[in-house]
């Protein structure tokens, strides 16, 4: 081993209590012990006290020292595990073993989070179970239940994007005079399918273009739904999962289009242009870092603006500004999200505006981004454009300060930004709630 | 920082005694065992070479358990090759039992995998839950790591140990037999 490996394996160990000292007896047993210990710099050899056991070590043997380290905690298990494994040549000199170490292998839950891992053991688990497969001579893989299967897969939960634009079109609708809950309620399912299938076709894009599969760091929010990387849905009936969610969005699209207006059509194209080929070929618009402008819009005036005309059968500019705050939230959702994701999106050449531009850029441009959604409910309200309960919103304010604190202290550390992720979700969710309940207040008085 | 053995080993080796026994293995060790939220565990490799990784123990009063998920599948590997395997609780702070004490066993190792899926909670479960109690509410959760709740279960049949009453491994140990207490 090099010098400097030693050095730190030296500084590495020294916080552990005792060593375990492995080797393999003359009875074809390995024998396994608790021993003291003591790196010496000098040699570059860990000395060993001598343990009383039936049969020694052989001198020049190989043997496996481990230093293993948990803290318990009563009741619930235990936490700061760690180890360290080293191999090497065994000496006696003085009483005492002697190790000099040839090769090592450890974790620290630490310096690598546990996710971290186990997303990069997945290939081995892999391995394993298809030599299992091999040698029983049928399919083992990993399961789970069909309604987490679909849950998950198409990732049920970021369905808050498109209920909250869909509402809120359907609240300015009813402010103005028109209401047809059965033509929100199509909207919603229509709108819910596109969404559906864009989750899906992304997670397609992101298994073939390596992205996913490099993300040894995926988050509940980020890094895709893992069902193709675990082996849980083959690629192809992804590809069909999606077609099939497309299929019924668009077709809602059409009826609605030929029961409720022409117009609606040029809105649903682009909706679907948009989700199609926030992924697809040859736009590829994540992949160019206008992913977000696509959410933006998609999820903010064309979801906002499409259920208004279905409801109302017109467009209107009223309608068309309450969708931008929206529009700048389901942004920052996406932005932030991608922030862990961004080593593999590099590697994958999925070039985002997160990997294009650094840290400060970034949440400087996360702090333009929501002062300038604010200012806009603040402006709608005053100056009438939206009812003056939208304000309500600015309620959410401390949300995005705990946001931009999570990205400034953790930015390099994925699962430290989770709870900021999970706060920037709130964020889009809540204020989009609170402007409908605006328009609602409105309504009733 | 530790004291060196200078007098020839089989001098100081005790006599074997039978220790008082509740299982197959002496009360002393069972009760090291259950206590246990960690033990190495050696397997021998396809070279030849001792690899050692820590494991939560699990014991029924006949065999030890651990598990494996397919994640960490290398150990399972060895073991089907080779199925001599050691196990020894070490870590005073991982293992509170008063007095403390430590404990090698040596056994044979069976990998039971017919069902990845749920097998392993129908043989370890209950014993895995009552040591860390956690793990209940984390197999609620079981979709969020898919893998990992696939595993394999490692049952050593114990054949022969080492105990020493005060932890002190540089003192003669107590050796037990589970041949002695059949």
């Amino acid at each position: 081993m090099a010098d400097s490996t030693v050095k730190e394996l030296f500084e590495d160990i020294s916080s552990y209590s005792h060593a375990v000292i492995a080797y393999v007896g003359e009875d074809g047993y390995p024998m396994n012990v608790a021993a003291d210990f003591k790196p010496n710099p000098a040699k570059g050899t860990i000395e060993l006290s001598r343990p009383a056991v039936p049969v020694e070590p052989v001198e020049g043997a190989e043997v496996n020292v481990t230093f293993s380290h948990i803290r318990p905690y009563p009741g619930v298990g235990y936490d700061q595990r760690r180890y360290v494994s080293v191999w090497g040549k065994l000496t006696k000199a003085n009483g005492s073993l002697e190790v000099t170490p040839e090769r090592t292998h450890g974790w620290d839950e630490e310096r690598m989070h546990f996710f971290e891992l186990c997303e990069r053991s997945v290939p081995s688990a892999h391995r394993y179970m298809q030599k299992l497969s091999e040698e029983r001579g049928e399919p083992v893989k990993t399961k789970m239940s069909l309604g987490w299967l679909i849950f998950l897969t198409t990732r049920v939960p970021f369905l808050t994007a498109t209920f909250v634009p869909i509402l809120l079109g359907a609240m300015v609708a009813r402010n103005d005079g028109f209401s047809a809950w059965w033509l929100f309620l199509l909207c919603l399912l229509g709108g819910s399918a596109i969404h559906l299938g864009l989750n899906v076709a992304n997670d397609v894009s992101d298994a073939t273009s390596g992205a996913d599969f490099a993300n040894a760091n995926p988050t509940m929010f980020s890094g895709g739904s893992r069902m193709i990387q675990y082996g849980l849905v083959g690629l192809k009936t992804m590809k069909m999962v999606s077609l099939a969610c497309y299929a019924v969005g668009i077709g809602i699209g059409l009826y609605l289009t030929a029961t409720r207006g022409t117009e609606l059509l040029w809105i649903g194209v682009a909706g679907v242009f948009l989700s199609i080929f926030y992924t697809a070929p040859p736009f590829k618009l994540v992949h160019r870092g206008m992913g977000e402008i696509a959410v933006a819009l998609g999820f903010g005036p064309i979801m906002v603006l499409g259920t208004y005309f279905v409801i109302a059968q017109r467009l209107t500019f009223e309608a068309f500004y309450a969708s931008l705050p929206v529009a700048i939230f389901i942004m920052l959702v996406l932005y932030v999200n991608q922030v862990p994701d961004r080593p593999a999106d590099e590697k994958a050449g999925k070039k985002t505006i997160v990997v294009r531009l650094p840290k400060n850029a970034i949440v400087k441009g996360y702090a333009a981004s929501v002062i300038a959604a604010f200012a806009l409910i603040v402006v709608g309200a005053v100056t009438g454009i939206m009812p003056i309960w939208t304000l309500l919103a600015l309620g959410t304010i401390p949300l995005a300060l705990k946001v931009h604190k999570a990205l400034t202290s953790h930015y390099e550390s994925p699962y430290e930004l989770m709870d900021g992720m999970g706060k920037n979700i709130m964020l889009h969710l809540f204020s989009g709630l609170a402007l409908v309940l605006g328009y609602l207040i409105a309504v009733i008085f | 920082m530790f004291k060196s053995c200078n007098q020839p080993f089989r001098t100081q080796l005790a006599a074997t005694t039978i220790l008082d026994r509740m299982g197959v293995l002496p009360k002393e060790v069972e009760e090291l065992l259950n206590a246990a939220l960690v033990a190495e565990l050696t397997v021998i490799n396809r070279k030849g070479q001792p690899v050692t990784y820590p494991l939560i123990p699990l014991y029924d009063g006949q065999f030890i358990y651990m598990t494996s998920s397919v994640l960490f599948a290398k150990k399972l590997e060895h073991m089907k090759a080779n199925p001599r395997v050691s196990v020894t609780i070490t870590d005073p702070i991982g293992a509170a039992v008063e007095p403390f004490r430590r404990a090698t066993i040596q056994g044979d190792a069976r990998i039971i995998e017919d069902d990845l899926h749920s097998g392993w909670e129908g043989h370890v479960g209950d014993l895995w839950i009552a040591k860390e109690p956690i793990v209940k509410d984390l197999i609620k959760k079981r979709f969020a790591m898919p893998l990992f709740w696939e595993r394999s279960v490692i049952e050593i049949t114990p054949k022969r140990g080492l105990l020493w009453p005060g932890g002190r491994t540089d003192q003669p140990p107590q050796q037990f037999s589970t041949e002695q207490a059949a």
